[in-house]
């Protein structure tokens, strides 16, 4: 445990320091300083305003952003530092794998969850300094959903540079995997399906493996609880899960794929040369 | 009627074991069947040409690499039992790595991890000219070569261990840190098993008592040293040349020496397991150089 509480500690001061922690505080409390800035809350949209305009807006640049980032940042300093030498010195200090492998996840999770939870708790808190009213349903699962989120994407790229060898490969893979899920977004798929290329239960099917598009569609939820936007194949997933249980869902899948992918990491990690 | 005294040394486990030690690197066999043993509070030099397989060594003692054939520091297998074996174990990279934590955190770290105080890391490097406690909030990587190595020797030497990997521990060094490194390794004489890499052995040499010389992945030789040098001695040196030089002038500064005001006469100290680069230094100005005297003492 001592190992873990270490290297969790250490990971998240590093990764303080680091440029790239800068620059992702900055692109999400930049995000939220400009929708304030011009007048975000006050803008209509289907019948959104408020705070609850605000959230729904966050949330989709989030989902835009934050997979590449965490992904690419994650692989570039995991895989960075075991080609620099850093785990070739640290690994010799009595550290056990576990506590490093699962410290180093640890620490990275909350650097990189907290700058995106912060900045929409700043909204919160500015809002009600405005008497603006905050939507707590909608906030407290856009927390659970980012949380989810930033764990989904932290557990590929820890797999990823785990198996990579060199920076560049983890990086190639990184931006690959993170493509694929753009790829297989609805929209990519409805084209697909219009030309009958598979059929529709295979389409929803690749799109509810994908985390990207599950968390897309659990964030439209919220303020489109039949899913309208999303044509028919809102009925496949209201059908098999119902409005509540999807919104689990998008919590929970994403959640194990994190969860699976680090472990498969570690496994890889443990098994193999450390440095 | 009386038993038998028995006069045979007693028999106990070697500190390092390797017993037919195989690492390759896809097709590359860069450990090719290494059986070595090494007993406890022995100094070793490992030594090599670049590739002959001295890091990868040291990697799979360290437990690091997976390998086939099998190492036990004083009986346990690093991979297997990690913790405990390196909880012995203090480790001086060939080159420091590159870590973006602070120097705080560095000592921090290691300390709690080893079960030391961070103050006998901090004292350790004070010893070394190190005033680790001043750069404490700044990144390691921004230090310099030379403080970087004496902040990991530091670490190393600040701590329990009776197993010193030290891979070319003094080359970042200056002449006064490394008599005092010598001075520390010293101190630890007879208490500490030092496996010392390096790719010359006249670097090394000094220190240890037995020489390992790897070539292309396996031990080609397994040689005692006959140097006499203490770790811990001191050679006092006079040096007369026949006209000032700057350039003179310059090298004896970096080893501390004092010269008169005619800028002839030149007294200093020198390690005593350093003489030998110390003469590397001095042979360059050999025409120059009137009289010449090493007289050692013992600290």
């Amino acid at each position: 445990m001592k190992s873990l509480w270490l290297s969790a500690r250490l990971d998240a001061l590093t990764s303080l320091r680091a440029r790239w922690f800068q620059i992702y505080v900055l692109v999400f409390g930049g995000i939220v300083a400009l929708f304030f800035l011009f007048g975000l809350t006050e803008s209509r949209v289907l019948g959104f305003i408020g705070l609850s305009r605000l959230l729904v807006t966050y949330i989709q640049l989030t989902i835009a952003i934050m997979p590449v980032f965490v992904l690419i940042t994650t692989v570039r300093s995991v895989a960075g530092e075991r080609e620099a030498g850093v785990y070739e010195y640290l690994l010799a200090l009595p550290v056990s794998l576990a506590g490093w492998y699962w410290g180093k996840t640890l620490g990275r999770y909350v650097v990189i969850f907290a700058p995106v939870f912060l900045a929409m708790l700043g909204a919160v808190g500015w809002a009600t300094l405005q008497d603006i009213e905050v939507p707590w349903n909608i906030f407290g699962y856009y927390t659970a959903l980012l949380a989810v989120m930033a764990a989904c994407f932290l557990g590929i790229g820890m797999l990823i540079s785990a198996l990579a060898r060199s920076t560049d490969m983890a990086q190639g893979i990184a931006f690959v995997v993170w493509l694929g899920f753009l790829l297989f977004l609805d929209l990519i798929l409805i084209g697909v399906m219009i030309q009958g290329k598979i059929a529709p239960e295979t389409a929803v099917l690749i799109a509810l493996a994908n985390p990207l598009q599950v968390f897309r569609t659990a964030a439209l939820s919220l303020f489109d609880p039949q899913l309208i936007v999303l044509g028919p194949s809102a009925y496949v997933i209201l059908d098999t899960f119902g409005a509540t249980g999807y919104r689990f869902f998008a919590l929970f899948y994403p959640l194990m794929l994190g969860v699976v992918s680090a472990l498969g990491g570690y496994l890889v990690f443990r098994r193999g040369d450390l440095p | 009627m009386t038993s038998p005294q028995t006069t045979e040394p007693a028999v106990t486990a070697p500190a390092l074991q390797f017993n037919r030690v195989v690492k390759t690197f896809r097709r590359a066999r860069v450990l090719d069947g290494v059986d070595l043993s090494i007993a406890a509070g022995e100094r070793v030099a490992l030594i090599g040409s670049n590739g002959a397989g001295k890091t990868t060594l040291i990697r799979c003692l360290l437990g690091e690499y997976v390998h086939t054939g099998q190492i036990f520091v004083h009986g346990l297998s690093p991979r297997q039992h990690r913790t405990d074996v390196l909880r012995r174990v203090g480790f001086v990279p060939q080159l420091p790595p590159p870590l973006r934590m602070s120097v705080g955190q560095l000592v921090r770290f290691s300390a709690a991890l080893c079960d030391a105080a961070p103050q006998d890391v901090y004292s350790v490097a004070e010893r070394l000219g190190l005033d680790a406690a001043r750069f404490a909030m700044r990144p390691f990587v921004q230090l310099s070569g030379g403080m970087k190595q004496k902040l990991l020797i530091a670490i190393a030497l600040g701590r329990r261990a009776d197993l010193l990997i030290l891979d070319e521990p003094a080359a970042n060094l200056d002449p006064e840190a490394r008599k005092t490194f010598f001075e520390l390794l010293g101190e630890r004489l007879g208490q500490v098993t030092m496996l010392i890499s390096s790719h010359r052995l006249d670097e090394v040499s000094a220190l240890v008592g037995r020489v390992v010389e790897m070539d292309t992945g396996r031990i080609v030789l397994d040689d005692v040293v006959a140097d006499a040098v203490a770790l811990n001695s001191v050679v006092d040196c006079r040096i007369r040349i026949k006209r000032a030089e700057a350039a003179f002038a310059v090298a004896l500064a970096e080893w501390k020496f004092g010269g008169d005001e005619t800028g002839l006469n030149w007294t200093g100290e020198v390690a005593g397991a350093d003489r030998l680069r110390f003469l590397g230094v001095i042979a360059r100005y050999t025409g120059l150089i009137d009289d010449f005297s090493l007289t050692e003492r013992r600290l």
